[in-house]
């Protein structure tokens, strides 16, 4: 069993195929809500304290803003620990959003420099798109150490 | 008291680990903090509307909650702006959202660029005026002082008190802040020796400034107020442009303020500054530095040429070095002090008031104010001219007895 980091984090579609293939999915695993009454699209489930951005000194520079060290003081670690990625990029917001665009890019960074294995999909936009998106995680998923079908 | 509903909009207050704090600050002056629900599916819709292609999810649903409010689907009392400090794609947005918004509705908006180190008592002064303005409308719709008022201004470099019957000034105190309830006791006094009354005449108090709590507390004051709206009226009272738009600069010994005023009513608002170099604070340094009293630096000032002695006080202590380097390089006491004055302006001018939309007049008020330097500097920089109110000095205690003569009995 490989543990996966999965991009956007968010995603409880992407978390549920990565365990399904028999992998630990590293994410935030929070749920994409139809209607949003907290601060953000991906407001933290734990309560994050001014000591995090502090904490996410450690993967970006002081002159980074709050928010993104905030976001890296929970992604970091999961990034360190990670053994494989997907990375989904132009995702709907349904299927798993974060709410910061210079965190992500950051994150995407940290991860292609990491040299762990790394399958990277545009989000499926029809029903062809899909199946292939699908068919392409369970490959990747496969390849991995200890990966098996569902 | 119904709780002063305030829509936040904001992106990574969470994960700067400062929501605490601005829940803290709401609830400390009787509001409540929330966020406009709205649908997911809404959020892309609204942004395209808006125009403004952004990348940041929290950015989006900001513009989208933005628009809910302005078109009434969503109701607030006022909007708290905040996103992080040195974020380029967040400031972007948090300046067309505070212009947006009060150009299409009647809220009146606080805007705040914010780090991990940002605390409930930093936010409170800002937090407050919004309360103010939503709560007590009626009471800032007051255009005339009446019976025997005196208003305390305890601000961080001096104290100022001001005795008002029947619409004039009839009597002034001025202490440096020391111990702040002393510096308050003498200021009082003073103000009621020049007015030749007893603290039994005064019918009603009220104080501002930041010891405003504890000398409201210790006077039996009636009202008890942040300096934002105070200033405010103060300043449109004493200019007699009680109507229409005006703005408003303050620039103070810990802080400035620029606010835009509608009808003596803050509509958008800025106070702080990045460093003390952009404040009153580095004017004192300056003339300490040349050995002069700080009155002496205004009339200095004008004879000098500011151009020619490179000053940044962005910093305060590299705006000190500059100062240290001009009179060593032989420059003039008077271009030193030009540029001192200049430098101050540029910083307000950069910092603050690219963030409120300027109407004339604009009126300059504070202890600084009578820098004439300072206000020469400020009306090059703006391209007009800047007015100072008789008494620029007094403002804050001037609004707060203008407005303590409400609490009055049978007012």
């Amino acid at each position: 069993m490989a543990k996966v980091f999965i991009y956007p984090a968010t995603s409880l579609i992407l978390s549920d195929l990565v365990a399904r293939f028999g992998h630990k999915p590293l994410g935030a695993a929070l749920g994409i809500r139809e209607r949003i009454q907290t601060a953000g699209v991906d407001s933290p489930p734990l309560q994050i304290t001014p000591e995090e951005p502090k904490r996410g000194l450690k993967y970006a520079a002081v002159e980074v803003p709050s928010g993104v060290r905030g976001r890296m003081a929970i992604y970091g670690p999961l990034i360190e620990e990670a053994e494989a990625a997907i990375i989904v990029t132009e995702a709907d917001f349904a299927f798993g959003c974060m709410g910061c665009a210079r965190t992500d890019e950051l994150i995407l960074f940290t991860l292609r420099q990491s040299g762990i294995p790394i399958l990277e999909l545009e989000y499926p936009r029809d029903e062809d798109e899909g199946i292939r998106f699908v068919a392409a995680v369970k490959k990747f998923l496969a390849g991995l150490e200890d990966g098996g079908e569902a | 008291m119904k709780k002063v509903r305030i829509a936040q909009l904001t992106c990574g207050a969470e994960y700067s680990g400062v929501q605490k704090e601005i829940y803290d600050a709401a609830e400390s002056v009787g509001a409540e903090v929330f966020f406009p629900d709205i649908a997911l599916g809404d959020v892309e819709r609204a942004v395209k509307k808006f125009g403004l292609d952004v990348k940041s999810a929290d950015l989006k649903l900001m513009i989208a909650r933005a628009m809910a409010l302005v078109e009434g689907k969503v109701e607030a009392d006022g909007v708290f702006i905040g996103t992080c400090f040195r974020c380029a794609e967040a400031a972007i947005v948090r300046n067309e959202l505070r212009r947006y918004i009060p150009e299409n509705s009647k809220l009146s908006v606080v805007s705040y660029s914010f780090t991990e180190r940002t605390t409930a008592g930093t936010l409170l002064t800002r937090m407050e005026a919004l309360t103010t303005i939503a709560r007590r409308r009626a009471l800032l719709a007051r255009e005339e002082q009446t019976g025997i008022t005196m208003g305390v201004d305890s601000g961080s470099s001096t104290t100022k008190a001001v005795v008002m019957k029947d619409n004039e000034i009839v009597g002034t105190g001025w202490h440096p802040t020391t111990e702040v309830l002393k510096s308050a006791e003498s200021a009082v006094s003073d103000a009621l020796e020049m007015a030749g009354l007893t603290r039994e005449d005064i019918q009603a108090i009220g104080t501002t400034g930041y010891g405003r709590f504890l000398i409201g507390k210790h006077l039996g004051a009636e009202l008890i107020q942040e300096e934002l709206t105070v200033n405010s009226k103060g300043a449109v009272y004493l200019a007699g442009h009680q109507r229409g738009a005006s703005t408003v600069i303050d620039i103070g010994g810990m802080d400035n303020k620029a606010i835009s005023v509608i009808d003596g009513i803050p509509g958008t608002f800025t106070m702080g500054g990045i460093c003390a170099g952009a404040s009153g604070r580095f004017l004192e340094m300056t003339a300490k530095r040349l050995g002069i009293d700080i009155t002496e630096l205004g009339p200095l000032a004008m004879k000098g040429m500011g151009k020619n002695v490179p000053m940044n006080s962005y910093c305060i202590v590299f705006g000190t070095q500059s100062l240290v380097n001009a009179l060593a390089a032989g420059s003039s006491p008077e271009d030193v002090a030009a540029a001192a004055c200049h430098s101050v302006a540029e910083q307000v001018f950069e910092q603050q008031l690219q963030e409120v939309d300027i109407k004339e007049p604009v009126i300059m008020v504070g202890g600084t104010s009578l820098i004439e330097g300072l206000v020469y500097a400020m009306g090059q920089l703006l391209q007009t001219e800047v007015v100072v109110p008789p008494h620029s000095q007094y403002i804050g205690a001037v609004g707060a007895a203008l407005l303590a003569s409400g609490f009055i009995k049978g007012e």
